[in-house]
């Protein structure tokens, strides 16, 4: 059924979707710089609503009432988590997001299956093959995401596992799942029925499958996850276009995929993890941890916010390491004073941000910005690593695995060969943490044991509010 | 048109999103991961594009339901990154 647009000639649509695709290029190309970033933003959004706005009128999907009412209680709910969410719960948010995306699109196949089927037009392969591969990406997707958000907000447990169990569970609905598309495409038939129960048997097969798939991976590995399901949507929003021919899905698809796919190959790269170790190594056995020396013990010089006024006074650089503690604690504007207060005094103050500190890529540096501390003030890995030798304090909080020196010391070790913050090169640091436990890696830190390192027990937000607090005194 | 045609446009975006994406400083990689999300709410396009006029209950309601989901995550998406980058722009200048 033709809209209101319909009766125009088929090249206006194919020249508005060119116009989307070009103003999502464009947003993306804004995005490479911090001023201009939020123009691309805007940018991006204006290609979204011209490629919905003139598809909507050309074909008339759903009535026009029912539609409305649609967009209006999807875009309320949008509008309502963005507008309330705390820096801090972004990551679940973003992963929640991007299952809704997977949900929308598998449930949409269905409903146009269930639609063909009962107004007797028959199942076109275009319209099954589309409807098999954005049904079983979508359901990965949403079920994926939703356990990832669910991770990442402490709803499911965060440790990894790795069973062979699972594996087996795993390609068993794969090839379910497989097999269901197989039957829908080939024989809608005699899968047939009016509900189309080969698609939804589908479903099920995939939704396990997104389940199992990501449940064993660990809370810190989620940035990897959420990346990845975010260019699976992508690439399934490409294949749909491949099938109907329609360029602005194959543009935006591919854009999202490759964004999707750069930032897992980026995050891996940092932790020199593989992507299949990743997604099914499971990290952290705490079974081998038992026999190890307590490398702690008699080791440890506690420090107190006092001890610390003291050191930054004579400090003349100083760099801040923040981690997911600071994040949990969200102490991001305590840290900012501090490093403004110190700025105020002439002391070189910067952020030495590791490319997987949080719980997504970029983390720190969006918490961070939020408490106002200017981008230029926060490095990158490479960049600050060379400048530890000149720096007299470095200030970690709530970060552990990376900054720890086995990375680069011992090779049996789990993070070995991951890039580290060589904090340990500064003249001293001061590692603010609740307690002695290790890390995600499961694995001890010699750092803490070493004798220009101090240790300031306590919440990140506490302890640096309190730091804040004495040095302000002695100003 | 083509396949051929659809691969070529699929090949040359690719090499456009991999150009620009890696020249995306890490500052701004969590507004890229929430921007690039809104996106690809844009497979709900695809299926609109097939989709009937919703002619039975079922369809109808599930059509719906995926409309809400998919702009829950679109307008949600770009509203995330447009807050996070104006933290970002302020300081910025």
């Amino acid at each position: 059924m033709a809209g209101v647009l319909g009766g125009l000639p088929d090249s206006v649509l194919q020249f508005a979707y060119l116009i989307a695709s070009v103003l999502f290029i464009q947003g993306l190309r804004d995005m490479t710089h911090p001023r201009t970033a939020t123009r691309g933003n805007g940018i991006s959004a204006l290609g979204m609503f011209i490629a919905v706005a003139v598809t909507v009128l050309w074909f008339e999907i759903l009535s026009p009432l029912v539609l409305a009412a649609a967009l209006l209680v999807g875009g309320g709910i949008g509008a309502w988590l963005a507008v309330t969410v705390e820096t801090t719960e972004m990551p679940q948010l973003v992963g929640l997001f991007n299952g809704f995306g997977g949900g929308a699109s598998a449930l949409v196949a269905g409903a146009e299956l269930v639609d063909l089927t009962a107004t007797g037009s028959g199942l076109p392969v275009g319209v099954t093959a589309t409807a098999a591969i954005a049904g079983i990406i979508g359901s990965v997707t949403f079920w994926g995401s939703l356990v990832a958000a669910g991770k990442l907000h402490g709803l499911v447990g965060g440790s990894p596992v790795s069973s062979n169990v699972g594996h087996v569970i795993k390609a068993v609905c794969l090839v379910a799942a497989l097999a269901g598309g197989v039957a829908l495409v080939v024989q809608p038939g005699f899968a047939g029925g009016d509900l189309v129960p080969s698609y939804w048997f589908l479903i099920v097969a995939a939704s396990v499958l997104g389940i199992f798939l990501v449940v064993p991976i660990g809370g810190a590995d989620m940035p990897v996850v959420i990346a990845l399901l975010n260019s699976y949507s992508g690439l399934a929003a490409a294949t749909t276009g491949f099938v109907l021919n329609n360029t602005v899905l194959i543009v935006a698809g591919t854009l999202v995929g490759a964004s999707g796919l750069i930032l897992t190959v980026i995050m891996c790269e940092s932790m020199n993890r593989s992507l299949t170790n990743v997604l099914f190594g499971g990290l952290g056995g705490d079974d081998e941890m038992a026999d190890r020396p307590d490398i702690y013990e008699g080791n440890i010089s506690e420090t107190s916010p006092e001890e610390v006024e003291m050191l930054l006074d004579v400090a003349d650089r100083v760099v801040i390491v923040p981690g997911y503690g600071m994040a949990v604690a969200q102490a991001q504007h305590a840290v900012a004073e501090l490093a403004e207060l110190l700025d105020e005094d002439g002391v070189d103050v910067e952020f030495g941000i590791h490319p997987v500190a949080g719980r997504m890529p970029g983390h720190m540096n969006a918490l961070l910005a939020e408490a106002d501390v200017p981008y230029e003030k926060m490095r990158e890995l490479e960049e600050v690593n060379p400048t530890f030798s000149q720096t007299d304090v470095v200030i970690v909080t709530g970060a552990n695995d990376v900054v720890n020196p086995m990375a680069n010391t011992d090779d049996s070790s789990p993070i070995a060969g991951m890039p580290v913050l060589e904090v340990g090169e500064a003249r001293s640091v001061v590692v603010n943490k609740r307690s002695l436990s290790p890390g995600f890696s499961g694995i001890p830190n010699p750092l803490f044991a070493e004798d220009d390192t101090s240790m300031l027990f306590g919440d990140a937000k506490a302890s640096m509010q309190e730091l804040v607090n004495v040095y302000k005194e002695n100003r | 048109m083509t396949f051929v045609q659809n691969l070529t446009l699929f090949v040359l975006a690719a090499f456009v999103g991999y150009e620009i994406i890696t020249k995306i400083p890490t500052n701004l990689h969590t507004p890229l991961m929430s921007g690039a999300n809104a996106i690809s709410g844009i497979t709900l396009l695809g299926s609109v594009v097939v989709a009937g006029s919703g002619s039975t209950t079922l369809a109808t309601a599930l059509g719906f339901v995926a409309v809400v989901m998919a702009t829950v995550n679109v307008v949600g998406g770009y509203l995330v990154s447009h807050f996070m980058l104006d933290q970002f722009s302020q300081r910025g200048k």
